[in-house]
């Protein structure tokens, strides 16, 4: 299981990738395991404003369908687009092609409440 | 409750990354690689699935026809010796018990029933025994593994001594796969050409194994459950639990082909003629015609009045669209019927269509 070190993780199974304010969000390589073939994600709007918790999307696969939970408070400002096309590069790249949206954090104090890469790994295994 | 069972494969599974998760009391693949994947194989090439969770029953002595007769909605006598049949186990009041394939032998009956209703089938079985019938539970000395694909055949025949084009549809033999003992039954559940093959679990590591030798220069691919399921819906075979159970009765789940209510008495009958003449829904078929995924439990709606409910519901790997199978009110169920689906709260356009959803199957070639 794939769980790289230098992102932070919540009990829902996403990645956060923190470059000062702006995060990048996309499922782990556990959650897409356990998911399957992603058929589709259904994603907020670019502007869209989410409180940490808030569900902002739904990712689809063939047997199961599942929320999307925001990791962190703040402003939509991207979502990764490729996926509408190539909805598999969330099972085959999940940490890098399958990314699915980036955020301008409005509290990066939250940051603390996200589980480390071991913590995370240890909730998995 | 009881320790979550493990099929003689089961090593196997792990050893090729099986995704494994509890189904029925079994801890089984539901996918190796990929669900698309090892549809497409099946469709395309071959796959082969572990089904050793299925229950197998013997039913013999001298009045077990009468027995399987007085049982089974469908007609036994009509059976030769070597034949299989798909057939069902009703409730007096029409309800299905289960479905099943019984296989006619020479001096008895093979009933392979759905590991879910395994204990509540025997229950029911011997709660009616008459005369000289007796029932043995054979599931644990039993495994049984399905190969499945338009290369099935070219892939099993160097395994066995006879002929498999001799072998027609819904028909078996005894034999040797690889040198193991074996029933090698041209059934199956994915609409495609395949057979069935039933051995000790002693003897099943080694026929697989001889399978995916065997059919690795035409691709064979190792399939889970995930697979076995996307392919059985694209075919409207309908699934104990989600589209059959308790509450449905044969006839408007669409396998009144099975009921024969000419052959004499058996349990369920006169509820089921009922059933015939005062139908008041029909198990259909729907295509969403939006990009959005039925799921089971979402009502079916005509100007915002439910009229149905589906059952089971897929991404259809082979038609790249939303898929469902549901009941839905007779006024309602004719192909062609525009209706929407409640999907998680937002109403998704549909069309109820015909089955099967996918029509290119190898089933009888």
């Amino acid at each position: 299981m794939n769980i790289p070190e230098k992102l932070f993780y919540t009990v829902e199974h996403e990645w956060v990738d923190f470059h000062q304010d702006e995060v990048t969000i996309g499922i782990t390589d556990y959650a897409q395991s356990q998911l399957g073939d992603v058929i589709f994600v259904e994603f907020p709007k670019v502007g869209d404003i989410f409180s940490a918790g808030d569900p902002f999307g739904e990712i689809e696969a063939v047997k199961t369908v599942s929320d999307l939970y925001a990791p962190v408070s703040g402003t939509v400002i991207a979502v990764n687009e490729i996926i509408e096309n190539e909805p598999e590069s969330v099972n085959s790249d999940p940490y890098g092609k399958g990314w699915l949206i980036k955020v301008q954090c409005s509290s990066p104090e939250e940051k603390p409440d996200l589980l480390s890469s071991a913590a995370y790994e240890e909730l998995v295994s | 409750m009881a320790a979550v069972k493990q099929t003689a494969l089961y090593k196997r599974h792990l050893e090729i990354n099986g995704n494994m998760v509890p189904f029925a009391g079994f801890l089984l693949p539901s996918y190796y690689t990929s669900i698309n994947q090892e549809h497409a194989a099946v469709r395309k090439k071959a796959g082969l699935f572990d089904v050793g969770h299925m229950g197998e029953f013997i039913v013999s002595g001298n009045d077990s026809s009468a027995f399987m007769q007085k049982m089974t909605v469908n007609d036994v006598l009509s059976l030769s010796t070597g034949q299989a049949q798909y057939s069902a186990m009703c409730y007096e009041n029409g309800g299905l018990v289960d479905d099943l394939l019984i296989y006619k032998r020479d001096e008895s009956y093979l009933l392979v029933v759905n590991a879910a209703n395994l204990e509540k089938d025997l229950q029911w079985l011997d709660d009616h025994v008459e005369g000289q019938v007796s029932i043995n539970n054979i599931s644990d000395a039993t495994n049984l593994i399905a190969l499945q694909g338009p290369k099935a055949r070219k892939i099993l025949q160097p395994l066995i001594d006879s002929d498999l084009t001799d072998l027609p549809i819904y028909h078996f033999m005894d034999g040797q796969v690889s040198d193991s003992r074996a029933m090698i039954a041209r059934t199956g559940y994915t609409g495609e050409l395949g057979y069935e093959i039933y051995a000790h679990p002693q003897y099943i590591v080694k026929i697989w194994d001889a399978i995916m030798k065997s059919g690795s220069e035409y691709g064979i691919k190792p399939a889970g459950l995930g697979s076995r399921d996307t392919l059985r819906m694209e075919m409207k075979y309908a699934l104990y639990g989600n589209d059959i159970d308790e509450t449905t009765n044969p006839i408007e789940a669409g396998l009144g082909w099975i009921v024969k209510l000419g052959k004499g008495h058996f349990l369920g009958k006169d509820a089921l003629r009922e059933a015939k003449d005062n139908l008041s829904r029909r198990l259909i078929c729907l295509e969403m015609t939006e990009r959005a995924i039925p799921r089971t439990g979402c009502r079916i709606l005509m100007d915002d009045e439910v009229v149905g409910h589906i059952t089971s519901g897929t991404m259809s790997p082979s038609l790249q669209k939303g898929i469902g199978i549901g009941y839905v009110n007779i006024p309602f169920s004719k192909t062609g019927t525009a209706v929407k689906v409640d999907i998680r709260g937002k109403q998704k356009s549909a069309e109820i269509v015909k089955a099967p959803f996918y029509e290119h199957g190898s089933l009888l070639e």
